[in-house]
């Protein structure tokens, strides 16, 4: 069955799509509903194309009762796909429009919601550790999914990745070499303990689980373009609860808080590389 | 009838995407999504350009924005782009497919979920077999699909590999694939 039984039956394939979301957050409190669906329903029917299930009905059934299953499928449904310094031209303007303003602060606290395997923290963490900032700060690193939280932890990458993390940060304005960050060791490179010593990884759901702490700084970068519009909103406000007066909030480049609840709550840093500020009610 | 346009190309697009969108009249009734294979960077300047030129305007689609007729829409680079059932867009950063994000298969298999019988395909010059099977998913769910002959593509892989996975509706040479989709797009 699988694609083709259903693209006869596209309304069925929606019911129990739906009744597989409610399966999962009753059994398990993780929380889809609200994420866009076209994403999902591929996921899914690809996961029926590889296995032995021929019905989403079926899937449920699997995952219900068996947390591994549940655990792999996790897999299916997050999008942990990143890179070390992607859109150089965020971090050029971070540098030039954030930095100044830290560099103001004796100690301040960083929130990276959403940083899947870690390689936006440590390039964040280089980029600080360049402009002398990195010991004022601490760093907190948080996913949903504890797998790539335990890659995060490692900080080690595939060496085949590095030539175009080298390129993205000669790009965003790096003062050296990449290389000068890590340890070369056969297929990977692992990264500086140093670049790690401020840097605390956690478990922490952005649609379940309340405001994590109090920050300066947060990133979230391609994380809200997988939640409808609602969920978006709903977000975007705990991540405004969650930086004191004037502080920052950095988006995807795809990402803004146009058109959300929070619009008015923010001045515009830089519009294009969707930096924010929060204003002083 | 029908209530959107896809359209899918990589290398070789620029040249026929510039002789088919600015035919499109003001009114024109249908939307025009569009996934160009551009590399991972901007496309800034294109779209500006093909702005100049068309009479429905261009631009790159945004998350949670909603699918509307009088526009010719672009994922954005390095972006997947999919069209949700509620007529909306959403983007993801997901893997590449067929080595390439933004995917055109990722593209017309969701519009073919959205739409169903009410899509038009349409897979034009291209070096890769990206958008072959999301054209076979619009065949199978009812939609029209139209290739371009590989025969007079700059780059004819992708019309070849669509070919090989669907038998089209419509195959026609590239001067002539404008008139058709204003005429299904016209059609009761
Ligand atoms: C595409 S990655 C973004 C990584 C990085 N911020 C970047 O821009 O390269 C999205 C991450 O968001 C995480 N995520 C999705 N939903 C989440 C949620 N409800 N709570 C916390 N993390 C979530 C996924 O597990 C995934 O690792």
């Amino acid at each position: 069955m699988g694609g083709s039984y259903y693209e006869s039956n596209a309304d069925l394939l929606n019911i129990e799509l739906q009744l597989l979301l409610d399966a999962i957050f009753l059994r398990y409190g993780y929380d889809f509903r609200d994420y866009s669906k076209a994403h999902i329903k591929r996921r899914i029917l690809h996961r029926l194309s590889i296995s032995q299930l021929s019905t989403v009905t079926e899937l449920q059934d699997r995952i219900l009762r068996s947390r591994e299953f549940f655990i792999d499928f996790l897999d299916d449904l997050s999008i942990n796909v990143t890179e070390m310094f992607r859109d150089p031209e965020f971090y050029k303007s971070f540098r030039e429009n954030i930095i100044p303003k830290l560099k103001t602060y004796t100690f301040f606290k960083i929130w990276h919601a959403g940083c899947a395997t870690g390689e936006e923290v440590y390039s964040l963490a280089i980029l600080l550790q360049e402009e002398g900032l990195l010991d004022r700060c601490q760093v907190y690193a948080t996913d949903f999914n504890r797998k790539v939280l335990e890659i995060a932890k490692e900080g080690v990458y595939q060496k085949a990745d590095i030539e175009q993390y080298e390129r993205n940060y000669q790009l965003s304005g790096g003062k050296k070499k990449l290389a000068d960050y890590y340890q070369s060791m056969y297929g990977s490179v692992m990264l500086n303990k140093e670049l790690s010593n401020r840097i605390v990884f956690a478990d922490h759901n952005l649609v379940t689980d309340s405001v994590f702490a109090e920050v300066n700084l947060i990133l979230c970068r391609n994380v809200l373009i997988y939640f409808e519009k609602k969920l978006q909103d709903n977000v975007m406000y705990l991540l405004y609860q969650s930086l004191v007066p004037s502080g920052i909030l950095c988006l995807g480049t795809k990402e803004s808080i146009k058109f959300t609840r929070v619009e008015k709550l923010f001045d515009i840093v830089d519009e294009k590389q969707k930096i924010y500020k929060k204003k002083i009610v | 009838m029908y209530k959107a346009i896809v359209i899918g190309t990589s290398y070789g697009g620029i040249e026929a995407l510039r002789l088919i969108l600015p035919q499109f009249e003001e009114n024109f009734p249908l939307p025009v999504i569009v996934v160009l294979h551009i590399g991972e960077h901007s496309n800034d300047l294109f779209i500006r350009h093909l702005n100049n030129m068309c009479k429905l305007a261009v631009k790159e689609a945004d998350s949670n924005e909603p699918v509307l007729p009088g526009y010719i829409y672009f994922a954005p680079p390095n972006y997947h782009l999919q069209v949700e059932d509620d007529f909306t867009f959403s983007l993801s950063t997901d893997v590449k497919l067929n080595f390439s994000r933004p995917s055109i298969d990722i593209l017309f298999e969701s519009a073919a979920w959205a739409y169903k019988n009410t899509l038009i395909g349409t897979i034009l010059t291209g070096a890769n077999s990206d958008g072959a099977n999301g054209l076979k998913i619009i065949k199978e769910m009812g939609g029209k699909t139209i290739v371009q002959n590989p025969c007079h593509a700059i780059a004819s892989a992708m019309p070849k590999a669509a070919l090989k996975a669907v038998m089209p509706d419509i195959r026609l040479n590239i001067e002539e694939i404008a008139g058709k989709l204003i005429e299904l797009a016209y059609s009761k």
